[in-house]
């Protein structure tokens, strides 16, 4: 662990019809929410968090594209080009034999890149330990983190501002 | 959501802008019909292309030809329609045989229209689906045309059959007759079951009352309860109708199969594929949802539904981008066996698809259209939660597999005469302008909003 300690302010949450409101709230008053965990997903947080959508569909398809023309060239490239075999009286290159490998290949680079896109994009990787805010948010608490050091608003009026907005406890974590 | 929703009495009006635009295109139709029939008939033998068509039917005949050989040469008996057996008929003339398949093809095409209204409502309630609460409705009027698609095709089988169906000949199954075709003899069953080959189709026949008869009767049972349920709100009609719908789909997973072997595949009576039910299943499904969307879509425009939200139109969006992958699957499964195999009997049907016009454009257009633009267009998110693009991408699914049913049906029956001219664009819209005015019809005839659906409120409350 560094020296440099992070501190959060964690604001634990009974009911997810409080929270979405509390989200609203807090944010109207200029505070930097870090993120909330919740044990079950909560519709609409997502917006009231202000996040935008994620761009990983766009990676999906062109990593799917990828596998298409790769798929593609290589086959016709190998069959057609480099090593021509007359296969059950067909052309060289024939489009539709090649098109389940090419739709499979698709599928397998669209699969493999999104994932390892979605892991590089979360920071997850390898030996790299989960922060626990708090361990009941995968029970029946939700739980919202607010980084400190990203805030201007002082600690005690973030503490007030979120016991207002409904939180059950306020606590302090540092990492 | 654990708010309930207050919905409001709707009641959908067909305007007379709308009936008029509607009369319009029946009008146009029957213009665009009558003077494709003209021109058919001033044509002759060879219609609207002239020189290009002569040397284009040359090039059928030529292929017709070698295809018998090849097939002679692996020993078989089978013959290609066409090639021998059809001049000793009394000759149709070609323009008469364009009618009689347009109407046959249009009639199939817009009969699956119907009844994937039905379907689509069966599937809802055996899926117990809580999004569709709101839209399903409109699937209920479009099933009204079940019955008069019933009666068109049992009456217009008795017109056209000697025509569209070369099964229908009676010296097929003589084997004193130089026709005499053993691979139809072998199928006759299917056809006459049980009285003697050549005779009157009893079997074929009773499958197409009874496939109506039955379709009809669900359609019936079903909407019995859903209108039930407006006026007193009993949760038991709910139960009726999940009954009512696993009963039909049952039914349906097997009737859909034989009727498009029916009406379809027998039309190309020696050839036979066994995706053939699948596949005119896929078709008539994907145009179908193309069509609830649509109409849902331009009812929302015009202010109506206001219990749809742009979450019920994604879903609708992703039914027809699914729907379409799906179509495109069992289309190349279809083609890919056939086109490795290479058996002169099943390459026959692609080969008369892919070497003949105007079927060979047709056969790519169907791709592009039903396939490309479809995948393309409704891949974002966004895209299908726009009502404007659906209003794009649902009719070009729709006029996709018109061309699909139109490929299915016409090689079989015209071979190297077929055309696609005012006639068959003629015909399209009186069957579309009739759909349509039957559906909008039988829309304002009860609520648009099934208030008491008990799956109501999960509907109000669907986020996606």
């Amino acid at each position: 662990m560094t020296a440099a300690k992070e501190n959060f302010l964690v604001g634990i949450f009974d009911d997810e019809d409080v929270l979405l409101e509390a989200v609203g709230n807090i944010r109207d008053k200029g505070v930097k929410i870090k993120e909330v965990y919740s044990p079950f997903p909560v519709h609409g947080l997502d917006e009231e968090l202000g996040y935008t959508r994620s761009r990983l569909p766009i990676a999906a398809f062109l990593f799917g594209m990828t596998g298409t023309i790769l798929a593609l060239s290589t086959q016709i490239w190998m069959l057609g080009f480099d090593w021509p075999m007359i296969i059950g009286g067909k052309n060289n290159y024939s489009i539709p034999p090649f098109i389940p490998v090419t739709f499979e290949f698709t599928v397998l680079l669209s699969a493999f890149g999104m994932v390892i896109t979605f892991l590089i994009v979360s920071d997850m990787k390898p030996y790299k330990w989960p922060r626990q805010y708090d361990i009941r948010s995968t029970d029946d608490k939700h739980v919202m983190a607010i980084d400190l050091g990203a805030n201007k608003t002082s600690k005690e009026e973030i503490r007030a501002i979120l016991k207002e907005n409904g939180a059950t406890e306020v606590n302090e974590k540092s990492f | 959501m654990n708010a309930t929703h207050e919905i409001a009495d709707e009641k959908y009006e067909l305007k007379s802008g709308t009936r008029s635009k509607l009369f319009m295109l029946l009008g146009a139709g029957i213009l665009l019909f009558i003077i494709g029939v003209f021109m058919a008939m001033s044509g002759g033998e060879h219609h609207e292309g002239g020189e290009a068509e002569k040397g284009k039917e040359h090039a059928s005949a030529q292929i017709s030809k070698d295809l018998v050989a090849s097939v002679d040469q692996h020993g078989d008996a089978v013959k290609t329609e066409g090639a021998k057996t059809e001049e000793h008929h009394a000759k149709t003339a070609p323009w008469l045989k364009r009618i009689y398949t347009t109407l046959w093809m249009n009639n199939v095409f817009f009969a699956g229209l119907g009844i994937i209204g039905l379907f689509f409502i069966a599937i809802q309630y055996a899926a117990q689906a809580g999004w569709s609460a709101g839209v399903k409705r409109i699937p209920l009027a479009m099933g009204h045309w079940i019955p008069f698609a019933g009666i068109i095709m049992i009456v217009l089988f008795f017109v056209v059959k000697h025509d569209v169906f070369h099964w229908t000949h009676a010296d097929l199954y003589d084997k004193a007759s130089p026709d005499f075709d053993k691979a139809i003899t072998g199928k006759s069953g299917f056809f006459f079951w049980p009285l003697a080959p050549g005779g009157f189709p009893l079997f074929f026949v009773v499958r197409m009352v009874v496939f109506f008869g039955l379709w009809y009767l669900f359609f019936t049972w079903i909407k019995k309860e859903m209108l039930a349920e407006d006026l007193d709100g009993s949760i038991q009609h709910w139960y009726n109708s999940r009954k009512f719908s696993t009963i039909f789909l049952i039914i349906f997973g097997y009737s859909s199969s034989i009727a498009a072997w029916d009406w379809v595949m027998s039309i190309d009576t020696h050839w036979f594929s066994t995706m053939m039910g699948w596949y005119v299943f896929a078709s008539w499904w994907v145009c179908g949802l193309a069509m609830i969307t649509f109409i849902v879509a331009s009812l929302k425009n015009a202010g109506y539904l206001k219990v749809v939200n742009e979450n019920h139109i994604h879903d609708l969006g992703k039914f027809v981008f699914a729907f379409s992958v799906f179509w495109t699957y069992i289309w190349f499964s279809q083609f890919m066996l056939i086109f490795y195999a290479n058996i002169p009997e099943e390459t026959v049907y692609f080969v008369q698809r892919r070497l003949v016009a105007p079927y060979s454009w047709i056969f790519f257009a169907n791709l592009i259209l039903n396939f490309v633009l479809p995948f393309l267009l409704l891949m974002m998110r966004d895209s299908k939660r726009q009502i404007a693009m659906l209003q794009v991408v649902c009719p070009i699914v729709i006029l996709g597999h018109w061309l699909d049913y139109y490929n299915m049906v016409t090689p079989g029956v015209m071979h190297g005469e077929g055309g696609l001219g005012l006639l068959e664009i003629g015909m399209a819209m009186i069957f579309m302008a009739a759909f349509l005015l039957v559906t909008l019809t039988s829309l304002t005839k009860f609520p648009l909003v099934a208030k008491h659906d008990p799956m109501m409120q999960e509907s109000l409350g669907h986020h996606i």
